[in-house]
């Protein structure tokens, strides 16, 4: 846990902090969060500051005496059963255990040896596990937005560097990369991005639409 | 904690405290009475008006008191930790779904009252507060955008010259601090 060099920047991690950040991302933010003490401080000390701009909000002058009287009617109720939740689980941390729904994950194949599971995909992005083999490269590809990529298990390279467990790459439109994972154990990583990934060989964008990559 | 310490907590972490600790209706009023009028002005930059708002504002009130046990002054402010709380009772109502939240450290025991530390974060949190209060309206309104925003994408920068750095590095020993002492705990 110590070894983490990549980090989430500040900015993601405060878009997260304020709600901004799309979905897709956030469950990386999340699961990075769980694995990496540094972000964690960060993103405290966002909400420290979203507390601190809080406060200094000018108060919305309605009229509050009905709510609260609702509000301390309430407190003796107990809370409703929170949803279920899933705790770490193996190599996923628990936001990940809890987007599988507490199931390990079910990999379908996208050739080459390459496996996916998606997680949640709608029109604010995607976010997906992905299985490479040791040794394997995933196609070469460009993506219209942003995409975040976490190592679970394993590693890859790319043209801008190398990244173990824990480590997220932020990749942006400008990045043409071949992440290609390391020797040893397969590379698991957990992959988000706004919008489709484009691929620049033929055939994986006939396949597009069919992977929903 | 004695007085003197108490005394260099904002009003809103002591009121937190005491409902914490003593289930304390009186405090929990004087926090509604603070924080709902301000969620209000949150939730309004988000065109979360009316119904829709106080049902937000009275969820996120209820966790506040049902978690209270969670607090730790150590690491947060009661604002910071009534921030946290609301957003993510406002991302879950519009996502119909909850959101992806990072796991909890494990802490068997609730975390050690370390008056110091609680002092030393309160104290950033004014020195914060004198940074806001020192902004043009301008920059002002750039920090509460990033913040406090519509929820949709917003251009900010990796630094908004908010003095962060000390308060994270703090954190960052809150836990450390935390992570020991649950390693005393597993092997004793």
């Amino acid at each position: 846990m110590n070894d983490i060099t990549h980090h989430i920047p500040p900015r993601l991690i405060r878009a997260y902090a304020s709600g901004s950040l799309p979905k897709s991302f956030s469950l990386v933010v999340a699961a990075h969060v769980s694995m990496c003490d540094e972000c964690r401080a960060r993103l405290e000390a966002e909400e420290f500051a979203g507390g601190a701009v809080l406060d200094t909000l000018a108060p919305a002058s309605s009229d509050n005496y009905e709510l609260l009287a609702r509000t301390l009617a309430a407190l003796d109720t107990p809370p409703l059963a929170e949803p279920q939740t899933h705790g770490a689980a193996g190599i996923y941390p628990a936001p990940i255990m809890q987007a599988l729904k507490g199931r390990p994950p079910r990999w379908r194949p996208l050739g080459g040896g390459i496996r996916q599971t998606i997680l949640d995909s709608d029109s604010e992005g995607s976010v997906r596990l992905l299985y490479i083999p040791p040794g394997s490269a995933v196609p070469d590809h460009g993506h219209n937005g942003l995409e975040l990529t976490l190592v679970l298990q394993g590693s890859f390279h790319d043209e801008t560097g190398s990244f173990g467990v824990g480590d997220v790459e932020v990749a942006d439109a400008d990045l043409d990369h071949t992440p290609m994972a390391g020797e040893g154990m397969p590379c698991i990583c957990l992959a988000a991005t706004d919008a489709r990934l484009r691929f620049h060989s033929f055939v994986p964008r006939l396949l597009q639409p069919i992977f929903r990559i | 904690m004695d007085t003197e310490a108490e005394s260099r907590l904002s009003d809103q972490t002591i009121w937190l405290i005491a409902v914490r600790d003593q289930r304390d209706r009186a405090s929990f009023v004087r926090l509604f009475e603070f924080y709902a009028p301000r969620l209000r002005s949150m939730l309004a930059r988000s065109n979360c008006t009316g119904a829709a708002a106080d049902d937000i504002i009275q969820d996120a009130m209820l966790k506040v008191w049902h978690k209270a046990e969670q607090f730790d002054p150590g690491r947060a402010t009661a604002s910071a930790w009534v921030y946290r709380i609301a957003r993510n009772c406002h991302i879950d109502v519009i996502r119909r779904t909850s959101r992806p939240i990072p796991e909890a450290l494990k802490v068997e025991e609730p975390p050690d009252h370390d008056a110091a530390s609680q002092i030393t974060l309160n104290q950033e949190a004014q020195k914060l507060r004198q940074a806001l209060d020192s902004l043009s309206a301008d920059q002002r309104e750039v920090i509460v955008q990033a913040y406090m925003g519509d929820l949709s994408h917003s251009e900010i920068s990796d630094n908004t010259g908010l003095p962060l750095g000390t308060i994270k590095s703090r954190i960052r020993l809150a836990l450390e601090k935390l992570r020991h002492e649950m390693k005393d705990l597993r092997s004793q």
